[in-house]
């Protein structure tokens, strides 16, 4: 457990700590939502490491996770609480074999905390001893207009209304952490109370040291090797660019391939692990892949 | 105020024109901007400025339009004079009354000067010089900003009846959501149990709920260059409507280049919206790279508007001035990715009309159904068709197209 980061350079070594590299803008960005208490509000293409983000924080902080993926029709039932229903029934039948006939007190009875299924975002608003947890609202974008809305008023106050039994408020508030893929816009009054940050692709340094915290097993030549033709990948007109998240997988692979340097028929062979559309594939494969290859080779025995 | 006399009529002759530019003002409104202006009396131009804004305008939409009529109405007494004079019955006589002001909207232009009735038979004209022109699309690319303000009464008078009559009922398509719905198919526990509580427990009354039913978001791509440009007026005045009209609605132009254009067409005053529009559109009746355009569309736009199982909209004569080999590629790839796709092609109208053209016979076997749009009745035709939700098969595009051929 860990206290809250007091700096932009401290909030840099806090990530790194969790095996997280993270460029200037996004450690800055961090730091001022922990330090003023808003929501991070994350957006980029996938595999760029938005949700890792959050299970770094809740790592190096010693925080609980509580994790809300998002999906069409996401509703208080899922999201917030429920009640148990088959339980409640039971007690009410029971009440009625014992003869309870005061209302008030056996609506008392089958509202009460019992019967309470908490949903990630209560759960994210209970007092836990290791200090408020980490609550990452995952891929926000898949859900739906009125969710969203919801969202705008828990964010506000950090508290929740159960009618049947009370407010519930938060003593501290939680950590936010908020991922959007960008398949749909989200609202600008959402956004408004978040800090925003765009996840983009990293440059080939930062991708490198991401590659050697991360696949340690892969060795000097091949983590160049890899870094520098995902690289050049990415600069090329495909439908879609790999992540990190793919860089990563692509060096693991080629580990377990007891690979120690890239030639052309590995990267014919496993190319599926870093494109996943067939078009993208074609158009790598075989001649591209291989110029690109060489290309990579020439600018590192140039670099050395 | 020495002259009050004349006074009243000048507000009944402003709000006339007001009126006649689309404003909701009736002679009731007139009578209390004349007791508001006796109220407050005439200080200064300002003071009348404010004043009558205070009785006439009742939406912030409406407010360019007022400012232009009252800077051009109180400020030259000529052109007033004039302006009353072609309000009595007696135009035709003289139609060299100059245009009050170069940037002036059209609209109100018109309605200071309602003596250019015109428009219609030119119309007409233009709908049949339209084979020549349409086949013949210009190799550079024009990039220059166009003017909507020639937009005159008439033409705005036929789009809005049109637009008014058109809702767009694209078939409503289940949500994961659930409301209370008494004669709903599933149990709503929730209200069950607290339904049972009133009783005591003794009786538990079912309370029902059903799924939500929501119209699926809607994307419409249109065809802006010169080939279309005879069209893409009204076009944009039939997307101001749709993009009005519900949410989740994202409107692009393209011509050489593709243009997001929703927020603007967002704006409610449609002179506005199209203003912005024309302001923002570089490529404006130019050629045509609808290859280009597609591929640009589908590497950066249809992940963030295609969520969710849009619908969409093309509306392009698929006449295509570059290379077409990779159209049918980025056409495939824009129908997997939708719900449903529409081609709308003003081309259509012509009965021998066949998909000749290798941009329209790269697009069309991606579509789901394929229609013409070409004046107000094929728009409204459109509305009927949209309320179906059919199926995504092989054989309705053919029997579209076969319907057609």
């Amino acid at each position: 457990m860990r206290d809250l980061p007091t700096s932009i350079d401290d909030t840099l070594t806090l990530l790194g700590d969790g095996n997280y590299v993270a460029d200037r803008a996004l450690a800055t960005t961090l730091f001022l939502s922990l330090k003023l208490g808003r929501p991070l509000f994350l957006e980029g293409d996938a595999g760029v490491g938005k949700t890792e983000i959050a299970n770094v924080l809740s790592q190096t902080l010693g925080r609980r996770l509580v994790r809300l993926q998002c999906y069409e029709g996401l509703d208080v039932g899922s999201a917030v609480y429920e009640w148990n229903y088959p339980a409640q029934m039971i007690e009410i039948r029971l009440a009625e074999a014992e003869g309870v006939t005061d209302r008030e007190k056996l609506g008392s009875n089958i509202f009460s905390e019992r019967f309470l299924i908490k949903r990630p975002l209560l759960q994210a608003l209970e007092p836990n001893e290791a200090g408020p947890p980490v609550l990452l609202i995952d891929e926000l974008d898949r859900t739906d207009e009125p969710f969203e809305a919801y969202l705008l008023e828990l964010l506000a106050d950090f508290q929740i209304s159960i009618p049947e039994l009370e407010t519930i408020k938060a003593a501290e508030p939680p950590i936010v952490i908020i991922t959007s893929n960008r398949t749909r816009e989200i609202h600008d009054a959402l956004k408004r109370r978040c800090y925003y940050h765009w996840i983009g692709y990293p440059e080939a340094e930062r991708e490198l040291s991401i590659l050697e915290m991360r696949v340690p097993s892969a060795g000097d030549r091949l983590s160049r090797e890899v870094v520098g033709f995902v690289q050049s990948l990415r600069e090329q007109d495909l439908f879609k660019l790999p992540g990190i998240a793919e860089t990563i997988d692509w060096a693991s692979a080629l580990v377990q391939l007891d690979k120690l340097a890239l030639d052309p028929q590995t990267v014919n062979d496993t190319l599926g692990v870093l494109l996943k559309y067939q078009d993208d594939i074609a158009k790598i494969q075989g001649s591209e892949a291989a110029k690109l290859l060489d290309q990579v080779n020439a600018e590192l025995a140039a670099a050395r | 105020m020495a002259d009050t006399g004349r006074l009243p009529d000048n507000i009944m002759h402003f709000g006339r024109v007001l009126r006649a530019a689309g404003l909701p003002v009736g002679p009731g409104r007139v009578i209390e901007a004349v007791r508001a202006v006796e109220a407050a009396g005439i200080g200064s131009r300002e003071d009348l400025y404010w004043t009558l804004h205070a009785v006439f305008v009742n939406r912030r939409d409406q407010r360019d339009l007022f400012d232009q009529a009252f800077h051009i109405f109180w400020r030259n007494p000529r052109i007033l004079e004039r302006a009353m004079s072609m309000l009595l019955p007696t135009f035709g006589a003289e139609n060299e009354a100059p245009p009050p002001a170069k940037e002036a909207n059209r609209r109100l232009a018109d309605a200071l000067f309602p003596a250019e009735q015109g428009a219609t038979p030119e119309q007409e004209q233009e709908e049949e010089t339209l084979l020549d022109a349409a086949f013949s699309f210009s190799a550079q690319e024009e990039l220059k900003t166009r003017d909507f303000e020639s937009m005159s009464v008439a033409e705005i008078d036929q789009a809005k009846k049109a637009i008014a009559a058109m809702r767009l009922p694209i078939v409503d398509v289940k949500t994961r959501r659930f409301k209370a719905d008494s004669r709903g198919r599933r149990v709503d526990m929730r209200a069950t149990i607290r339904a049972s509580l009133r009783s005591g427990g003794s009786i538990i009354p079912l309370r029902r709920r059903s799924r939500v039913r929501r119209h699926p978001p809607l994307v419409v791509l249109c065809d802006i260059s010169g080939s279309m440009s005879r069209y893409s007026r009204m076009f944009l005045h039939f997307m101001h409507a749709v993009t009005n009209d519900r949410d989740r609605v994202a409107t692009f132009v393209f011509g050489t280049r593709l243009t997001n254009v929703t927020r603007y067409l967002r704006q409610k005053d449609v002179d506005v919206a199209l203003n912005d529009v024309s302001e923002s559109v570089q490529d404006w009746s130019g050629g045509t790279r609808i290859s280009g355009c597609m591929r640009d569309f589908n590497t950066n736009w249809s992940r963030r508007v295609l969520g969710q199982g849009a619908m969409v909209i093309l509306i392009t004569d698929g006449l295509d001035r570059e290379g077409t080999e990779n159209l049918g590629f980025e056409m495939e790839r824009l129908h997997k990715s939708c719900r449903r796709m529409l081609w709308l092609n003003p081309l259509l109208r012509y009965e021998q009309y066949e998909a000749k053209a290798a941009g329209a016979r790269q697009i069309l076997p991606h579509v789901d159904e394929f229609r013409s749009i070409h004046n107000l009745e094929s728009i409204a035709d459109l509305t009927t068709s949209l309320s179906r939700d059919w199926p995504r098969t092989e054989e309705a595009t053919a029997t579209t197209w076969g319907a057609v051929a």
